[in-house]
């Protein structure tokens, strides 16, 4: 075939009868903004206030802190010098260019899933914004953890690369799911339980696990002791992740910002895929009674000053029996999060309060006062408990020395 | 759509869909009152301010600055951690609604603080306030907040009902880069040129202000403004 036919080939089958090449590369640069926006690339590469993609957000971690690479295409400070095969590399190894180890706050371990052709659609997308010139910040990291040549061994033991492969006993949809929640997602970075060497199993993948430094629990999606996305239903996911409320619960802390920064940006296809996804990991695990872990006396004199701060404070939007408004006013009652074996997350959410993040489908958030100003640790640790075993909820009680170490956990 | 969630799903022990009606189920109030209410404990259900002086009194000030120290918050040019948290990931159009919000409220205005400093310091307070310093280039404040400390529109607040230690927190904040506004920022240039002594006799000065009746702020353009500022546009 000459030139002249296989671009006129080229053209039919596209439809686009103009420079195919040209439009080519334009269709690939919005997919490619689509996915770098599932990969919510914009948020760990930015400051709060400064320029995108840029770089220098200080991430902190039991090991240092780090600070996020510039990442447009400045040649000399960004990544003007990649080529599409570098960048596929660095996504599906964790090396840079000149083979030098990422450090896994790179969620490399996830975007390893990503196929090729996606990652040349979001190299296409870097490209296409405006290099800033801008050097990234060196990392601050304590001995040992500042030698690079460490995180072999963490590869070792926790690195799988791979591309994702379609399950295809499973449907379309759940398999686009699982695809983007493993992948660029990157979700299994929260919510796996991280170890003392900041890894985590394949095996423990979802499972939940404490956010280091952030003091926010991100609950196991796989059992329905916690995040119970089993019982929920696909659309009621769907919400959540498009909308960050839903009739079951809202998104606050961390979440709230994957929500604001990522997930209202997909298409209703792709989160509806991945709440198909989402549900089926949480199917099939019931929920099971967690037991009071203080003698009955102290904790009914928990529960009775729980009871009157909660009249006081709380009853006016949540309900005299938990029921909430939903979705502005979450529901306590039955409401896993809630119940969860760790209480940081209600701590925080009594101590902070918080708004559900901004959204297309919830422009005008309500929000929850914080308390930290005004309730006593003792008054916290009442109320909290109070929530967490009224109404047929089965948490556990929590002490007031729980709740007056949350007090210095960062907000920000 | 979250709508008819609800509908179908009030509890998490839901109950059969057809068993509930959009009538029978009480959903949040759809008001910026009911929005607003996670910064009632600090600031009070229509931004009066409370007993704590380091939460300033939010009605009645212009819109424009309203909203502006949100997005300072919410961007990090304005640092205060419980602020920032709140803001975090609320979008420009919900900010500015909040902004509109509590300026249109218009809740009784405290009696002025009995200063706890000396005559001597109340008087340099009244003179900075008044006169300013024209040999050290301090405008007074009243030049661009107004006779009455009103503030004006769009972007200057009212200086009256604030506690001193919050007004001299700001100042502090300004000389030392933890509060800033657009560029040109000019209170930036104003506190620049302050002593803590200043600092501390104008605000407690300015707290022994009584509010006049309206104590609305002036409109754009009423105070000729001695110095160039990102926040006031000509």
């Amino acid at each position: 075939m000459t030139t002249a036919l296989r671009l006129l080939f080229l053209a039919a089958t596209l439809a686009v009868p103009w420079h195919p090449a040209v439009a080519q590369d334009g269709a690939a640069i919005q997919r490619g903004e689509y996915l770098a926006r599932a990969g919510d690339c914009i948020a760990c590469h930015t400051q709060p206030g400064g320029k995108p993609f840029a770089g220098g957000r200080a991430m902190l971690t039991p090991f240092g802190t780090l600070f996020s690479p510039n990442i447009t295409p400045d040649a000399e400070t960004g990544m003007g010098k990649y080529t599409a095969q570098s960048f596929y590399t660095m996504m599906h190894t964790g090396r840079s260019p000149d083979g030098g180890l990422l450090y896994p706050a790179m969620p490399f371990g996830s975007y390893t899933k990503v196929t090729r052709t996606d990652s040349d659609a979001i190299f296409a997308y870097m490209k296409s914004i405006p290099p800033i010139r801008e050097a990234s910040k060196p990392h601050d990291l304590r001995f040992p953890y500042n030698n690079r040549s460490l995180i072999l061994g963490w590869r070792t033991l926790y690195f799988q690369e791979g591309e994702f492969q379609p399950d295809r006993t499973k449907s379309e949809p759940w398999n686009r799911g699982a695809y983007l929640v493993q992948g660029l997602g990157h979700c299994a970075m929260c919510h796996s339980a991280i170890n003392a060497l900041g890894g985590s199993s394949e095996s423990k993948a979802f499972q939940g696990g404490l956010i280091p430094m952030q003091n926010w629990y991100a609950p196991s999606l796989t059992s329905n002791k916690e995040a119970g996305l089993g019982e929920w239903s696909v659309d009621e996911i769907g919400s959540l992740l498009r909308a960050g409320v839903s009739p079951r619960g809202a998104v606050y802390g961390p979440m709230a910002e994957v929500v604001y920064d990522s997930l209202q940006h997909m298409s209703d296809a792709d989160t509806q895929a991945m709440s198909i996804y989402l549900k089926s990991l949480g199917e099939g695990t019931p929920p099971d009674p967690a037991s009071a872990n203080l003698p009955v006396a102290e904790s009914s004199l928990l529960m009775r000053l729980g009871q009157t701060v909660y009249t006081g404070q709380c009853a006016s939007c949540h309900g005299a029996q938990g029921s909430g408004m939903p979705p502005h006013y979450p529901p306590l009652a039955g409401n896993p999060s809630i119940q969860m074996e760790s209480a940081v997350n209600p701590i925080r959410m009594v101590l902070n309060g918080g708004y559900p993040p901004g959204t297309a489908g919830n422009p005008m958030p309500h929000g929850m006062p914080p308390f930290a100003q005004s309730l006593s640790d003792d008054e916290i640790a009442a109320v909290v408990t109070y929530v967490r075993l009224s109404w047929g909820n089965r948490g556990s009680a929590i002490s007031a020395h729980q709740a007056n170490v949350l007090r210095a956990a960062p907000l920000d | 759509m979250i709508v008819c969630g609800a509908l179908t799903l009030l509890s998490a022990r839901p109950t059969p869909a057809q068993t509930t009606t959009p009538q029978t189920l009480e959903q949040a109030p759809d008001t910026m009152a009911a929005r607003v209410l996670a910064c009632a404990p600090c600031h009070g259900a229509t931004g009066e301010g409370t007993q704590n002086a380091a939460f300033p009194r939010l009605s009645g000030k212009p819109a424009g600055y309203l909203y502006n120290q949100l997005v300072a918050f919410r961007d990090g040019r304005r640092r205060y951690a419980p602020m920032s948290y709140l803001l975090g990931y609320l979008p420009d159009p919900t900010l500015r609604a909040m902004a509109e919000y509590y300026a249109a409220q218009h809740p009784p205005v405290p009696a002025p603080v009995v200063p706890i400093v000396s005559a001597e310091l109340l008087a340099l307070g009244q003179s900075l306030a008044q006169h300013g310093d024209g040999a050290r280039g301090v405008p007074a404040c009243s030049t661009c907040h107004g006779p009455a400390y009103t503030g004006m529109e769009p972007g200057i607040p009212g200086l009256i009902g604030l506690q001193p230690s919050y007004i001299s927190a700001q100042l502090g904040g300004w000389r030392y880069g933890t509060r800033t506004a657009a560029a040109p920022d000019c209170m930036q240039m104003v506190a620049g040129h302050l002593t803590e002594t200043d600092v501390t006799a104008v605000a407690a000065w300015l707290a022994t202000v009584p509010a006049v009746a309206g104590s609305a702020p002036s409109p754009a353009g009423s105070n000729p403004m001695p110095l160039a500022c990102g926040s006031e546009p000509p």
